[in-house]
């Protein structure tokens, strides 16, 4: 196929390769496998997967993207695909950047008008390579995904000892494993040695970038977070993509929170009967003075809408992890999206609002759920970690996590037995320091001091059922001052200064960071020169308003349809609509580099604004 | 829903129990319910359960959901923290609080609508659980809030105040609550304090999921003739399978039992016991099997059947079944729930 006048893309150190699979074959590890190779080379990579909501039998793309300026967000575009998938041959092929590369199982031979002419082809027979090696028939199907690794591993230059390495601490203590794993990986670098010698123009060499990164899934981080922020409760309900967020705190608590004298678990997991009973148990526990949790997605979040009201207005802590997927209704259970904002943050009827944290990679999910049961407590409320499918279930390289053992759980304002018996004043929904945060007893702080009756319905100051007007607008303005409390106490949004001076300002926050630096490179090279704020909770502060105020127009990059942290920023924040301009990506795929630098781009030319002058600039 | 403050004076002679706690000392506000509420009667029950168990009033957690119901934990046990929680919702908030904090008691009010219409998923799944609590079911076939609509324990053919006849079926919920795996299954009778009190009391001391249903009529929409949830109808149709007395202790048990038909069952974990007087001649409570077909008949004779329907000696609750440590979760600290960070650079150079 291959012929002298097709482009070559030739690449070291960065570029795209997406595996096309089948669901339940057993690619996804030895893809893993792949993608870590290029970290223990120094070289960072992004992976992704997309998956279908289903166990088996359908389509599964995983995507690599070594790169090693270290831009972990989606680029667009495959440079390399690696073709295993016949049910979306087309599909994939058609997706192949000009000048890329098809990797095929070429056992049978497919006719030329499966194949684009400004593509590169390579083929091996892979289906024969196995069927002559192996009899049983899981084996064949495992095995030849160890061996296309072997062979992309001799076509890229990447280092067989490091894939070996990997290998050998996979199947460490199973040694029945580890052998036939290593001989299918010789299997496919020997072919590639011999057959594939010059057939890429992609390449890999060790590199100095990973530093001390590591590699973790933002759900898995997120629960360590819970694990060391001291949440002993977790109730959840199976729901994608948030699932691996429970099961990985159950593994976390397995290992570091029994016992060690008695074996008894300093921690519970409820896997309950559905979302509703899920935040019942969360509040239930907060309110009770253990520190809980429940991760979920946006169905349950719709379902938890009840409850979170009673949380709101009854005063007690409860930290709700949300991994946004693609809505509405069960909408694309295995897609990414930003969709769940306003929703989260005006859950429940009646005027409700509720603190947001917006973490954007596995680093802050890790720091964001600790910080959460900390604010939970603190203010005495529903805290919504924001997070989503591209950043939960995805491996990411990530800042390595850090804590401070001298740092202490903010337990927030708890009266005492002692407080009570000096004669402290105790009103349960009174302000008595000007912040709106009212002071709280736990049940049996006290035998005879301190008792309330824990509602749903309006009361007065001392927990009183009141209907009375006074005492209704007195508790709503009290917790209007508590959410004001709240913009001092989240995670402040982080700024991006331009190069150069900048008219234009970019708002956008969460999975969308990435992408965004790197459009930001891009747009810099294209003389669009502009300052982005990372928004990083709700509600917002001064730091915000400053930032829309000092430009002449602010992007608002979302992955949803409506502009929803725009909707915040105008109908909460106040800020006039006609400063912001939204930048939408909602197709269920994580927002790329390319599509937000050439939106931005074309707008910035529609507008017809020159750069800034920098040197009269500088003598203003 | 009061704004009328009990006097707080004693009077000098009223009897005390052996923490040196009066009747009053149980009390809560006074009742806002209507004047001869069966709900009020069950309260009156539970305060007289828990200054004989001599229980600190504070070491009570009282959590209830919406409805008639549902307000009374406001009207006994004032040192207790109260819960009022959401419709239908009240078991799992209690099972999150109970996780809390394993040394308080846990009391459950609900009502027929908020447990077997809105909340009969929760119901069921805080039965499965076994988690340690008393569950009350003040149970009079009607949505009294809401003024007067059947609820979905109201029997087939029952007739509402306003003539209506029911023909849905009605849920049992002693049957369901067996079903679903508690350990301690009784119902009684708002209008029998003597049969009320006692299995309130062992309802308190069994470890698990203790669930007693009360028939408890409701004056104002379903006390009429036809309404199969009225005191003449409950009075009429008593079947009490056995009378029980609950001890604190082997040697507290009285000299003047007479011998028989007596059936002893272990009470908890602090030796109290339970001895019931079998009423019904082949009723054994220890037996699942035959304890549901037996509420099964009754039902389909009209009877509503009282007393202790199931208990199983060897509960377990739902700490156990978690293997959960020892002291409340809501009094351990960062020492005992971070892991810190030299353990953390471990994991963190794992994940390279």
């Amino acid at each position: 196929m291959t012929t002298t006048t097709i482009k070559r893309l030739e690449a070291l150190n960065d570029f795209v390769v997406k595996f096309a699979n089948v669901n339940g074959s057993g690619s996804a590890s030895a893809n893993e496998l792949f993608a870590k190779a290029f970290l223990r080379m120094g070289i960072p990579v992004s992976p992704r997967n997309i998956f279908p909501s289903n166990i088996q039998g359908l389509p599964t793309w995983y995507e690599v993207r070594v790169t090693e300026k270290g831009h972990l967000g989606r680029r667009g575009g495959v440079d390399l695909m690696v073709a295993m998938n016949p049910q979306t041959w087309a599909q994939d092929v058609k997706e192949i950047e000009p000048g890329g590369y098809l990797f095929y199982d070429n056992t049978k031979p497919l006719p030329p008008s499966k194949f684009r002419d400004d593509i590169n082809v390579i083929g091996m027979p892979l289906t024969e390579i196995t069927n002559a090696t192996y009899t049983d028939s899981r084996e064949r199907q495992l095995f030849k995904n160890i061996i296309y690794v072997g062979a992309l591993a001799g076509m890229l230059g990447m280092e067989p000892e490091v894939i070996a390495e990997l290998i050998g601490e996979q199947y460490k203590g199973k040694e029945k494993l580890l052998k036939p794993n290593l001989n299918a990986l010789q299997l496919g670098l020997n072919y590639a040695r011999q057959n594939l010698k010059d057939a890429m123009g992609l390449k890999v060499k060790r590199a100095y970038n990973v530093g001390d990164k590591i590699f973790i899934e933002g759900n898995a981080a997120a629960a360590l977070g819970c694990v060391y922020g001291g949440a002993t409760v977790c109730a959840w309900y199976p729901i994608t993509p948030s699932s691996s967020l429970a099961e990985a705190f159950q593994f976390y608590c397995s290992k570091m929170r029994v016992d060690k004298e008695t074996g008894k678990n300093k921690f519970a997991i409820i896997q309950a009967e559905d979302e509703l009973a899920s935040i019942g148990i969360v509040v239930g526990a907060g309110w009770n003075g253990a520190r809980a949790f429940t991760s979920t997605s946006g169905p349950g979040i719709s379902l938890m809408s009840e409850f979170i009201g009673l949380a709101y207005f009854a005063e007690i802590p409860a930290v709700i992890i949300d991994v946004q997927r693609g809505g509405p209704s069960t909408g694309m259970p295995t897609r990414t999206q930003q969709s769940d904002v306003v929703k989260a943050a005006y859950l429940s009827h009646g005027d409700t609002k509720h603190v947001l944290l917006f973490p954007h990679d596995p680093n802050e999910c890790f720091h964001f759920a600790a910080e959460a049961l900390d604010l939970a407590e603190r203010l005495q409320t529903p805290v919504f970690l924001m997070t989503d499918l591209d950043i939960g279930m995805n491996q990411r390289l990530t800042d390595p996590f850090k804590w401070d053992d001298s740092r202490r759980y903010d337990r927030g304002k708890l009266m005492t037995a002692e407080m009570l018996d000096a004669g402290k004043e105790f009103g349960r929904y009174k302000d008595f320091d000007g912040d709106g945060i009212p002071y709280r007893t736990l049940p049996a702080t006290h035998p005879s001091k301190g008792a309330y009756f824990t509602r749903g319905t309006s009361k007065n100051p001392y927990a009183t059922y009141s209907e009375a007007g006074a005492d209704y607008q007195y508790n709503m303005q009290r917790l209007q001052k508590k959410f004001e409390t709240a913009k001092t106490l989240v995670p402040q949004p982080v700024l991006t200064p331009a190069k150069h001076p900048a008219r234009f300002g970019v708002i956008y926050y969460g999975s969308t960071s990435p992408s965004m630096h790197e459009a930001l490179e891009a747009l810099s090279e294209q003389n669009i020169h502009v300052n982005a704020l990372r928004v990083r909770g709700f509600p917002f502060g001064d730091e915000l308003f400053d930032f829309v105020a000092s430009h002449s127009k602010v992007f608002v990059v979302e992955q949803n349809r409506d502009a929803q942290l725009k909707t915040l920023l105008v109908n909460d924040a106040g800020i006039n609509p006609a400063n912001l301009i939204s930048i939408l990506h909602y197709d269920g795929t994580p927002i790329t580099a390319r599509f937000i630098q050439k939106e931005i781009a074309e707008i910035v030319a529609a507008l017809n604004v020159r750069p800034i002058n920098i040197k009269k600039d500088k003598a203003a | 829903m009061t704004y009328l403050a009990k006097p707080k004076l004693h009077h000098p002679s009223l009897p005390k129990n052996k923490l040196g706690f009066t009747r009053r000392d149980y009390e809560g506000k006074v009742s806002t319910l209507c004047a001869g509420c069966g709900h009020d009667s069950i309260s009156a029950a539970l305060i007289e359960a828990f200054f004989e168990l001599a229980v600190e009033p504070h070491k009570v957690a009282k959590l209830s959901g919406i409805g008639c119901s549902s307000k009374t934990p406001d009207y006994f046990l004032g040192q207790s923290h109260g819960f009022n929680t959401v419709h239908g919702r009240m078991p799992s908030v209690l099972t999150g609080a109970n996780l809390a904090n394993r040394d308080l008691i846990y009391l459950g009010v609900s009502g027929d609508g908020d447990s077997a219409s809105i909340g009969i998923g929760q119901f069921a799944h805080v039965m499965r659980r076994g988690v340690n609590m008393t569950y009350i079911l003040e149970n009079n076939g009607v949505y009294g809030l809401t003024k007067g609509q059947f609820s979905a324990t109201a029997d087939k053919g029952s007739k509402a105040k306003k003539g209506a006849t029911n023909k849905d079926t009605a849920i049992d919920t002693v049957g369901l609550a067996l079903l679903m795996g508690a350990t301690f299954v009784a119902r009684s009778f708002s209008g029998d304090k003597r049969q009320l009190t006692p299995l309130i009391k062992a309802g308190i001391a069994h470890q698990g999921a203790a669930f007693i249903d009360v028939i408890s009529p409701c004056v104002a929409f379903n006390n009429h003739a036809g309404s199969t949830k009225s005191y003449d109808y409950v009075r009429e149709h008593n079947e009490a399978v056995n009378r029980l007395d609950f001890w604190p202790s082997r040697e507290a048990i009285g000299a003047d039992y007479a011998e028989g038909d007596v059936i002893e069952v272990p009470a908890g974990a602090e030796g109290s016991i339970i001895r019931l007087r079998k009423l019904a001649a082949d009723y054994d409570p220890t037996d699942k099997v035959n304890a549901v077909s037996h509420i099964a008949r009754a039902a389909e004779k009209g009877e509503v059947l009282t007393g202790l329907l199931y208990v199983s000696p060897d509960s377990e609750d739902l700490h156990a079944h978690l293997n959960t440590y020892p002291a409340p979760f809501n009094k351990l600290g960062e020492k005992d729930l971070c892991p810190g960070s030299a353990m953390l650079d471990k994991i963190n150079a794992g994940l390279r």
